[in-house]
């Protein structure tokens, strides 16, 4: 079976928290959440997923679908709590990304009186600060990619080195997922480096989506892709309703 | 004890000036009948405490709003607040934008009667630039840990929605998230609770753990059948969740000046029973 661009998202958000084991995966966007249920149902059986609200459900569930059984109740109140407790790894979207992990989901222009008002912070502060946390972009451009970010909602490499070793003990960016590529932050100042490029996509279509220089080490492999069995599950059970596709084109 | 009053008593309770709190979050339960008819009051100059939805947009749109505290302002399955976004982008009014969990903190130490509670959530982020106000506490132990010191969202009326109260003022929640709503009313000078349906005291039924808001914090409470119209209301009569077509009526229409004096006009120049037969109307008339 060959996979689509959105497929490839949905495994390589899944990749995210490969390694986690029994913690709440916490995510936004379309791709994302499909990525935690489908890492959940083939090679990281331990994670926790919800409803999409406060339940947390006994089995992944599909994508929209009411929560069925029910393993723990997770309100709103009990999920602020649980950022503090650390056992989570959330995938957050990010309205604009700077090379050291900052992200922005603020609002554009000044803060005082910005050109746009976003949402504002939500709890990005906390997740960056308090638990393991990556992006997902479902549309890579220089527009998001930016040199430096206006507010920072989430909290990246450059901000917690300036909050020194102690603070910043439990600040863990695992990686960036776009429609294009997949990046992490392992150089020696936390910028972002290219990890894969999705099949199909240049590097040099990557960098061009980029409003700063990404470190570039070496030949760059391509993502994986989904096995028969990831594309199953995507197709038939998680997603049958193909709403990646409203996230990703084809 | 909380008396019986109507909506028009509890609106008239308050002042200009005033900081109010209003429970719910987002798009879900909020107590919308209530902040109807503090659209239509003579109220000017309020500080809004809440986790933001259409709640902070009408206030906003409204000219009623002279500071906003909150960590997000959305409508859920619609991203972002038309009425908030365009009062932010005229400066139009003031922010206090404080993280998730900083909020729920703040809520915990004015429900607790602290003067601060501290977190982790806010450090090394812009919640520090453009609040100058914040200060950090460091931990008296061996850790000497720096934390942010939350101050107390202390607020002079709290306004929630229950989906069930009795006629003291005991609110019950149905569906699985009771939000901050009893933090909110412990937090308070005062709390107004509005309720879908009433029942005398004693007729609460349901888990024990359901019974969110106590007597004890509350001054007054009032029955608005479809109050929490139009977001996610568990117990919206005949329908489940949000109203999702009249959200997307109330936020197209807000997106556009001409668009939302149609609106203003039709749906919020009258009383709460106006609205809720406009509504109906435009329910029957497929839009």
């Amino acid at each position: 079976m060959s996979a689509t661009r959105a497929e490839i998202c949905v495994v390589a958000c899944a990749e995210a928290w490969r390694g986690d084991g029994e913690i709440l995966a916490a995510a936004m966007g379309t791709c994302s959440i499909l990525g935690a249920r489908l890492a959940r149902l083939t090679f990281e059986p331990g994670l926790l997923t919800t409803d999409g609200g406060a339940l947390l459900t006994a089995e992944a569930v599909p994508f929209g679908a009411p929560a069925g059984a029910v393993e723990g109740w997770l309100p709103f109140r009990e999920h602020l709590w649980l950022v503090q407790n650390g056992r989570r790894h959330v995938m957050m979207g990010a309205s604009q990304i700077d090379r050291h992990g900052n992200t922005n989901i603020s609002a554009i222009g000044d803060w005082a009186q910005p050109k746009s008002q976003l949402l504002g912070v939500r709890g990005a502060p906390g997740n960056t600060i308090c638990n393991p946390t990556s992006y997902w972009i479902p549309k890579q451009s220089t527009r998001v990619f930016v040199p430096k970010v206006d507010v920072v909602s989430g909290v990246g490499h450059d901000r917690a080195a300036e909050l020194g070793p102690q603070a910043a003990r439990f600040h863990d960016l695992r990686r960036v997922v776009t429609d294009l590529a997949v990046f992490d932050f392992g150089t020696p100042d936390g910028s972002m480096r290219l990890v894969s490029v999705h099949p199909g996509v240049e590097v040099e279509q990557v960098q061009a989506a980029g409003g700063f220089d990404l470190v570039v080490e070496g030949d760059v492999p391509e993502t994986r892709q989904p096995t028969d069995e990831e594309l199953r599950l995507i197709r038939e059970v998680l997603d049958p309703k193909a709403l990646r596709y409203r996230e990703v084109k084809a | 004890m909380g008396a019986r009053m109507s909506i028009e008593e509890i609106v008239g309770s308050l002042e200009s000036g005033m900081t109010i709190g209003i429970g719910g979050w987002g798009s879900r339960r909020k107590p919308m009948a209530l902040v109807r008819a503090v659209y239509r009051s003579a109220l000017t100059d309020l500080t809004i405490v809440s986790y933001g939805g259409p709640d902070v947009g009408l206030l906003c749109a409204a000219g009623k709003v002279r500071r906003v505290v909150a960590p997000f302002v959305t409508l859920d399955s619609i991203a972002l607040e038309p009425h908030f976004r365009a009062a932010r982008q005229r400066g139009a009014v003031e922010f206090t934008e404080y993280d998730e969990g900083m909020f729920m903190f703040g809520l915990l130490a004015a429900a607790h009667r602290l003067p601060f509670l501290p977190t982790r959530a806010g450090l090394g982020s812009d919640v520090m630039r453009v609040n100058p106000g914040l200060r950090t506490v460091r931990s008296p132990y061996e850790d000497q840990e720096e934390l942010v010191a939350v101050p107390a969202l202390t607020m002079d009326v709290a306004l929630v929605h229950m989906d069930v109260a009795d006629t003291r003022g005991n609110g019950r929640y149905l569906g699985p998230d009771p939000y901050m709503d009893d933090l909110f009313a412990k937090a308070a000078g005062r709390c107004f609770v509005s309720c879908e349906r009433m029942v005398e005291p004693g007729e609460l039924d349901g888990p024990p753990q359901t019974l969110l808001v106590s007597r004890m914090h509350v001054t007054g409470v009032v029955e608005t059948p479809g109050g929490g119209h139009f977001t996610d209301c568990h117990s919206n009569r005949g329908r489940q969740g949000r109203d999702e077509m009249f959200q997307q009526h109330y936020a197209a229409s807000a997106a556009d000046p001409e668009a939302w004096a149609v609106f203003a006009d039709r749906f919020l120049s009258g009383d709460e029973a106006a609205y809720q037969e406009t509504v109906q109307q435009w329910r029957e008339e497929g839009r």
